[in-house]
């Protein structure tokens, strides 16, 4: 006799759960706006990306042209595959006294995969992860970057 | 009034009146051509519909760039496979490589000829439809081992070994749902069992009896037709395409014809069995409501029943995962068949006493 309830009720089980996978499959063949699908040419303007969605490594600069990157090498070391190099150069302050500052960021595009440590691993948050995405270019050579702009010097309180 | 038997009929006095001689070869030149032109459409409407159903079930928008809404896409798939080269490997056997796919095709049009697509629309009413459907569909099993065997690659020959054990075991519990549905109509002729639905579907009239029957059936059919989720013969994950790795262009494309053919044959018989072939939609003695349904033409009725169940089919396969093959085997023995077993002797039960409305 237990062997008839048990499989009955292996039977019933099996059928609830095929059940419960069909209405889910069947709610979403008749809700069209549950549909994630984004047509990218067409919807240029008004696509919508998730926002943990990493395209490139950009470096913040406000509106004085200033940037919060105090040249550490924090970023370069943990990068894994050699994306980020950075050139430091010696800033005198008024004091007379030598202090280390970023000179040029440099950013190899073509080698990141957007792990975001770099981001993670940089003291001063100045630099973070943008979205965009359209990244092909006709040289190779256009795919290294150099992330801070032109005369931007570190931002004033920034160790 | 316009309809396929009354076209079907002048068509037919026509030819003897002016060709009594050649009259037959003619008619049989014509439904030959029908048929072919059906299979293509068929393959066409079915692949676009497969590709929409799942694209929305799986929240996406599916093909959508060639034509209007994407509805050229298969043309599109069907031009590119004509075009293509079809090659023969080298270590295969030639002849049962080449022959595989036209059997295969050849099965699906033989099963079609006992189909009733409307009323009085019948290539060949023979008395013993049920079987001879049975019977011969049972037959595309040949032309998959042929085609698994010939191929001489392993993954070939391991999905057309897996269909076999599956249509085998298949076939009976659809047959026994086939047989549960004969008992209450007591003929083999598919006119008769179309015409023993005009008060009523036997999915309805017949109790629960004839609602588990067809299930089992729908069941049964889904893995002859190697669809998901008993789709062991082509897994792609496992067997790369199973049986048909080893085809390309035209003689590929049979192959995916076949199948889809197939599906909408199965899926025909189950409405003709279940739901009343063409017989609109009747109610015993609601004599106003049956004046309004007959005003559907009836191969509306037919093409709308079967693209339900396709529909049904398609999210059958779209929602569930596949079965391992000890799973697909123990499905069959330990569950299907001794549940058709008591149904049918239920249904005879029901039959013998006359308690089906």
């Amino acid at each position: 006799m237990a062997f008839l309830t048990d499989y009955i009720s292996n039977i019933y089980r099996g059928v609830r759960s095929l059940l419960k996978g069909m209405k889910l499959t069947g709610y979403y063949f008749t809700h069209r706006r549950e549909i994630i699908t984004q047509q990218y040419p067409d919807n240029k303007a008004e696509m919508k990306l998730p926002d943990r969605f990493r395209g490139e490594v950009v470096m913040t600069h406000d509106e004085h042209n200033e940037h919060a990157c105090t040249g550490c090498t924090a970023c370069e070391l943990a990068c894994p595959n050699g994306t980020i190099k950075i050139i430091t150069k010696f800033d005198v302050t008024p004091e007379g006294k030598k202090k280390k500052a970023l000179d040029t960021f440099i950013y190899h595009l073509e080698l990141c995969t957007m792990c975001n440590l770099c981001v993670q691993a940089c003291p001063t948050d100045a630099i973070k992860m943008a979205q965009n995405f359209e990244h092909s270019v006709y040289d190779r050579s256009q795919l290294t970057k150099k992330l801070n702009n032109p005369d931007s010097k570190i931002r004033e309180g920034v160790e | 009034m316009l309809s396929f038997e009354n076209i079907t009929a002048s068509i037919h006095t026509w030819l003897y009146a002016s060709f009594p001689h050649a009259a037959l070869l003619l008619e049989s030149l014509i439904v030959g051509l029908c048929v072919i032109s059906l299979f293509a459409v068929l393959g066409l409407v079915l692949v676009l519909m497969e590709r929409k159903v799942s694209a929305y079930m799986q929240i996406r928008l599916g093909p959508n760039r060639v034509g209007p809404g994407g509805s050229l896409q298969t043309v599109a798939d069907t031009l590119k496979l004509a075009m293509k080269e079809g090659l023969t490997p080298d270590g295969a056997d030639k002849f049962l490589f080449n022959l595989a796919p036209f059997m295969v095709i050849v099965v699906a049009m033989l099963v079609l000829a006992p189909v009733a697509f409307a009323k009085g629309t019948q290539i060949w009413d023979l008395n013993i439809g049920v079987l001879y459907i049975s019977a011969v569909s049972s037959l595309s099993v040949i032309g998959i081992l042929m085609a698994g065997w010939a191929s001489n690659n392993k993954y070939s020959l391991l999905g057309a070994m897996r269909s076999g054990a599956q249509i085998v075991s298949y076939e009976l519990s659809a047959g026994l749902s086939v047989i549960s549905i004969v008992v209450l109509t007591g003929s083999l002729r598919i006119s008769d069992i179309v015409a023993s639905q005009q008060d009523g579907w036997w999915l309805f009239k017949g109790h629960i009896p004839a609602i588990i029957s067809f299930v089992i059936f729908i069941i049964a059919v889904t893995a002859e037709t190697n669809r998901a989720p008993f789709d062991l013969a082509e897994a792609e994950s496992e067997l790369t395409a199973g049986f048909h790795t080893e085809y390309s262009g035209m003689r590929f494309a049979l192959f995916f014809l076949a199948e889809y053919v197939n599906i909408f044959i199965v899926c025909a018989i189950a409405a003709t069995l279940y739901m009343g072939g063409w017989m609109p939609l009747h109610i015993g003695p609601w004599t106003g409501f049956n004046h309004l349904m007959d005003y559907i033409p009836s191969s509306l009725w037919f093409m709308g029943k079967t693209f339900f169940l396709i529909f049904v089919i398609m999210w059958f396969r779209w929602t569930f995962p596949r079965l391992r093959i000890d799973q697909l085997l123990d499905l069959e023995w330990k569950y299907l068949l001794p549940i058709s077993l008591f149904n049918l002797l239920l249904m005879t039960l029901i039959a013998i006493k006359g308690w089906h409305f």
